[in-house]
């Protein structure tokens, strides 16, 4: 831990490298920190009673057949889903002791985190909501819908979808480890250089940070492949691209977007990597290395990461509306280009970030307008929706009060965004709390307003029984009101002049706007506590909420053509599309489903080969971590050796017999006439 | 009872902005321009914005399920002229806005020397700009006054109405140089200078702080910055001069190490070598200067020469002794000898004589 005398923490870092335990030992435990301890105690006890829970109940078998090892698109898009709310859990606690440390540090004491600990909380915060939480939500929208939007029986490499995930989670477990076993980055969410160099950040933090992300950002490359595959190749017979859904070309754009971004971070944090394990220079200050051209490359990824994250929530919205308005989408067409414009444009506006770098105006004039230009097409599809309204006939359920929560608060982020753009604006407002609230604006705003809407608008879908709307809608004023509380006073600040990532005030001037901060992220985490509540309501009033239609909302796309929760092969027959909107246009012509003529269908089987790869690669990065060198190398060579070996595994796939098949189909015509009663 | 005035005082910023939004309503003229340009492209943005809002609302009340009155066409989903209004009301806004943005950014450029130093007021000729070298290190700013041959740490003093030429660098991660009240941040780097033009209108003691993380003691990385008459100036600058503390390379490696809340402090006289070291990354009187190492290796060639090289010259520093590099070339290199004095001379800052 950081002191006065020693500030760097450079003693955590200088700690000599033993040739067997590299650099762990005893002094690595954070013991001496309260806090710290509390929450360790917490996990542990919480952790155990899950664990328990499961090994009483008997459930491992379970999950591992069923779901750890399994490549069903929809199981792993789940399990997504699972790992964004746990983490949503971890990053938002960051964000409450934040709120609360600012608040009290601003009212005049000294609040209850040192710098250093601080430091590493606002760090973790940033890498866990964007990494760990938006990431996943919007990665499990896009495996559990997007298949069964263009008609698909899977993705097209199912057992790479696995590995993606596990993988993912493989960076999320570095990262928890952190917690209690040394101690996490400092250097912010993106990790500028040479502050995130060994001579400024010596210690094991920035280690976790690089490791949990290079090995994450391999699982999202490959899942961005898989997944853009998918979309081009195994669309139903007749969906040609203008019949795609809205959401699925939001997955396309999305994910060619993750296949052309993210090995640039990859480069990035290889070279940074290089700089810590291998002593190049890429970004140090020292031997021609140029900090520079890290902001720049981080940016090239960073800036279309933040439209990775919303052209799919977009998507969202765009099949929320029309579904509640009972109308077909407004504008297809221009939301299609308006789309696939953003995908394009989001690629050549990373300046923006740092316009106070010292570049010339010409630079800086360039990315401001390319910038304001991206607000064009995001300004067309706020109006595709408005105009899907109009003449529509509005169910206020609570996927829609998400969307009119949307609608105005991202109009706000988007003008503040928009403002920041204009660089001699942007000199007076950057790093200020003013930035804080608008990105805060856009993505809770935007990304998580619409997770939310697309959990409960997909939720019957995946599970068979609709949320309860009541903690819904409770879940859904406490996260706007706290929003607003949250972070408007933190625009007023901004404009007032104070920066961002401040553990310490001057003096208590700005007491109560911080307060007032506080009170927001409480009704946030009431937001969150209502929305938990809604859950395990809903999972405990299953049979009143029951829908066997599969179509609980009158929906419009594919999806809500088969059973809720779908079969595992989805379509007993490829579905055949005719026109955008195509189980609308199947309802209307009196489309009836097939009761007969069942074929075997051919499907892939489960593989622990994903969970065993990621395991070893977790045990890599903890060995990278801490210097263990030998385990480092061992646990590479074993991932290697699986690897091949998996490939030496010709026993893949099956052929589901048509008896099956018709018994599956059978059952759901007994509960569809029966329901019809 | 403060705490309820601070609550009033936070709902009529919110609704009237009438509190100390200092960045709205700066004292220099740079950060008033900015701040124009804020309401000016908030303004033009409303004017989608507001539309945008309202229809909303409008809308969600007008054809909720339970208004049978409202008409309802679920095929209505095309309507060109419509189509043409989206995209072409934002797109003349953004123009609007990228005209007023290119404009702003040229004039507004923090390299380009005032042209003013109030709307009225355009700047005299005859006036230099005061020069004021800032150098952000752990955790506190150092400015050096060459004309005045004084520095200063965590405090800045300046003119008011006569234009201030900042020249910006760091001796360790990324900073930000930024004064709300006087003009728009720029980034303080290692091995770089950046540049700030500046003019600050009303006498005054104003905040500045580094903008940019930069680590543990980043949150007290702050320093007063005063606006003063030619008179309160010369007073001020007459009282650092009295200092007995003396800038030179040994106080300046001093100064390098990691400190938090730094009090202020005053050196009455600097070694004219030490924002070379500074700019150059050569604080540690044994570390090669920036400059002298990429002259070198122009010299010598990178790789296994360039490493020779560095070895070689470790610890000299050209700013301080031109000779020194001739002195301990290689037999081959001292033959061109003239050349090397010739680059040396073309390199900014790197012989006393030739800098501004």
């Amino acid at each position: 831990m950081a002191t006065s005398s020693d500030p760097h923490g450079l003693a955590s870092g200088s700690v000599d490298i033993h040739p067997f335990w590299g650099k762990l030992s005893w002094d690595i435990f954070p013991f001496y920190e309260p806090i710290l301890l509390v929450t360790f105690i917490g996990v542990v006890t919480l952790g155990l009673a899950v664990l328990g829970t499961i090994t009483y109940f008997r459930l491992w078998g379970y999950l591992w057949k069923e779901w750890f090892t399994s490549i069903d698109h929809k199981k792993i898009g789940i399990m997504y889903m699972v790992l964004g709310l746990i983490m949503l859990l971890r990053g938002f606690a960051d964000a409450l002791l934040m709120r609360g440390h600012q608040a009290m540090a601003a009212s005049g004491s000294e609040g209850y985190l040192n710098a250093h600990h601080y430091d590493q909380i606002f760090t973790a915060h940033g890498v866990i909501m964007i990494f760990f939480v938006a990431m996943p939500f919007v990665t499990g929208f896009m495996n559990y819908v997007m298949p069964l939007q263009i008609g698909a029986r899977d993705v097209a490499f199912p057992f790479l979808n696995n590995l993606s995930f596990w993988l993912t989670v493989s960076g999320a477990i570095l990262i928890m480890i952190s917690l209690f076993v040394g101690e996490f980055s400092t250097a912010g969410w993106l990790a500028y250089a040479p502050y995130s160099g060994l001579e400024y950040s010596p210690s094991v933090g920035m280690d976790y940070y690089l490791w949990a992300l290079n090995i994450a950002g391999v699982g999202t490359t490959l899942s961005g492949i898989n997944l853009v595959v998918t979309i081009v190749k195994m669309r139903a017979p007749g969906m040609t691209f203008m019949r795609m859904p809205i959401f699925t070309w939001t997955a396309l754009c999305t994910n060619i977007l993750i296949v052309a971004t993210f090995p640039v971070l990859a480069a990035t944090l290889a070279l940074l990597t290089a700089d810590r394990y291998l002593g190049t220079h890429f970004f140090t200050n020292e031997l021609g290395g140029n900090p520079m051209m890290y902001v720049n490359l981080i940016w090239i990824w960073g800036h279309p990461e933040v439209y990775i994250l919303i052209l799919p929530i977009f998507g969202i919205f765009s099949e929320v509306v029309p579904t509640f308005t009972g109308k077909r989408l407004f504008g297809y067409t221009s939301m299609v280009y308006a789309t696939c414009v953003i995908m394009i444009l989001s690629y050549i506006v990373w300046l923006h970030h740092f316009f106070t770098m010292g570049a010339g105006a010409n630079v800086n004039s360039f990315f401001g307008i390319t910038t304001m230009i991206i607000s064009i097409p995001t300004g067309a599809k706020i109006f595709n929706w408005l105009f899907t309204m109009y003449k529509g006939r509005i169910r206020f359920e609570v996927p829609m009060l998400w969307v009119m929560g949307f609608m105005i608060t991202f109009v706000i982020g988007g003008m503040t965004g928009v403002l920041l753009a204009v660089p001699p604006a942007d000199y007076v407002l950057h790093n200020s709390l003013f930035l804080i609230a608008h990105f805060h604006n856009v993505i809770i705003g935007g990304v998580v307003f619409g997770i939310f809407a697309g959990i409960v608008y997909w939720w019957p879908k995946a599970f068979g029984f609709k949320l309860e709307p009541f903690w819904g809608k409770v879940s859904f004023w406490c996260w706007l009101i706290g929003f607003y509380l949250a972070f408007m006073p933190l625009y007023v600040l901004g404009l007032m002049g104070v920066t961002r990532r401040l553990s310490q005030f001057e003096d208590t001037f700005y007491s109560v706007y911080f307060i007032v901060a506080l009170i927001g992220a409480l009704f946030v985490a009431a937001g969150i506590g209502a929305f938990l509540v809604q859950i395990v309501q809903s999972i405990r009033k299953r049979e009143e909420l029951r829908d066997v239609t599969g179509d609980p909302w009158n929906g419009r796309t594919l999806e809500w053509s088969t059973s809720s929760p779908p079969p595992y092969y989805n379509f007993a027959f490829s579905p055949r599309v005719h026109e955008i909107d195509a189980f609308a246009q199947m309802k209307r012509e009196g489309f009836t489903r097939p009761t007969d003529g069942f074929v075997p269908i051919h499907m892939p089987h489960s593989t622990a080969t994903g969970v065993v790869l990621a395991a070893i690669l977790t045990v890599m990065g903890f060995a990278l971590i801490w210097h263990v060198f030998w385990l480092a190398a061992a646990s590479f060579a074993a991932a290697l050796l699986y690897g091949i070996g998996h490939t030496f595994n010709y026993n893949r796939d099956y052929n589901i017999p048509a008896d099956e098949v018709r018994s599956i189909e059978d059952q759901r015509s007994a509960q569809l006439a029966q329901a019809a009663e | 009872m403060k705490r309820a005035v601070h609550i009033v005082a936070l709902f009529s910023c919110l609704f009237l902005a009438g509190c100390d939004l200092v960045v709205l309503s700066p004292s220099g003229d740079v950060a008033q321009q900015q701040s124009d340009l804020i309401i000016y492209a908030t303004v033009l943005m409303l004017i989608v914005i507001l539309p945008v809002m309202a229809l909303t609302v409008f809308f969600a009340i007008k054809y909720r399920e339970s208004n049978k009155k409202a008409s309802y066409e679920p095929e209505w989903h095309h309507s060109f002229s419509l189509e043409i209004v989206i995209w072409s009301v934002p797109l003349a806004i953004i123009i609007c806005l990228a005209g007023l943005t290119w404009v702003a950014t040229h004039r507004l450029d923090p390299y380009q020397p005032l042209t003013r130093i109030s709307p009225d007021q355009p700047v005299n000729p005859e006036v230099m700009p005061l020069v004021i070298q800032v150098a952000s290190m752990d955790w506190k700013w150092l400015f050096i006054y060459p004309e005045q041959g004084i520095a200063t740490v965590n405090e800045v003093a300046a003119i008011v109405d006569r234009p201030i030429e900042f020249q910006i660098t760091s001796a360790t991660v990324m900073n930000s140089f930024y004064i709300p009240a006087l003009a728009g941040q720029i980034y303080a780097m290692a091995g770089m200078q950046t540049e700030m033009n500046a003019v600050i209108n009303k006498p005054g003691v104003y905040d500045g702080f580094s903008a940019n993380y930069s680590g543990a003691g980043f949150s007290q990385m702050r320093f007063k910055f005063h606006g003063m008459d030619p008179a309160g100036f010369d007073d001020w600058v007459a009282k650092v001069g009295t200092s007995a503390q003396v800038l030179d390379a040994d106080m300046l490696a001093k100064l390098n190490q990691p400190s938090i809340a730094d009090p202020v402090s005053y050196y009455g006289a600097i070694s004219d070598t030490v924002w070379d070291r500074l700019v150059n990354t050569c604080i540690d009187a044994d570390s090669l200067c920036r400059n002298d190492m990429m002259m070198v290796d122009a010299l010598g060639g990178g790789g296994l020469e360039g490493l020779w090289n560095r070895e070689m010259f470790r610890g000299i520093c050209s700013a301080e002794d031109p000779g020194a590099f001739i002195a301990m070339l290689r037999p081959e290199m001292r033959l061109r000898g003239d050349e090397i004095v010739t680059a040396m001379s073309l390199l900014p800052g790197i012989t006393p004589d030739t800098r501004h």
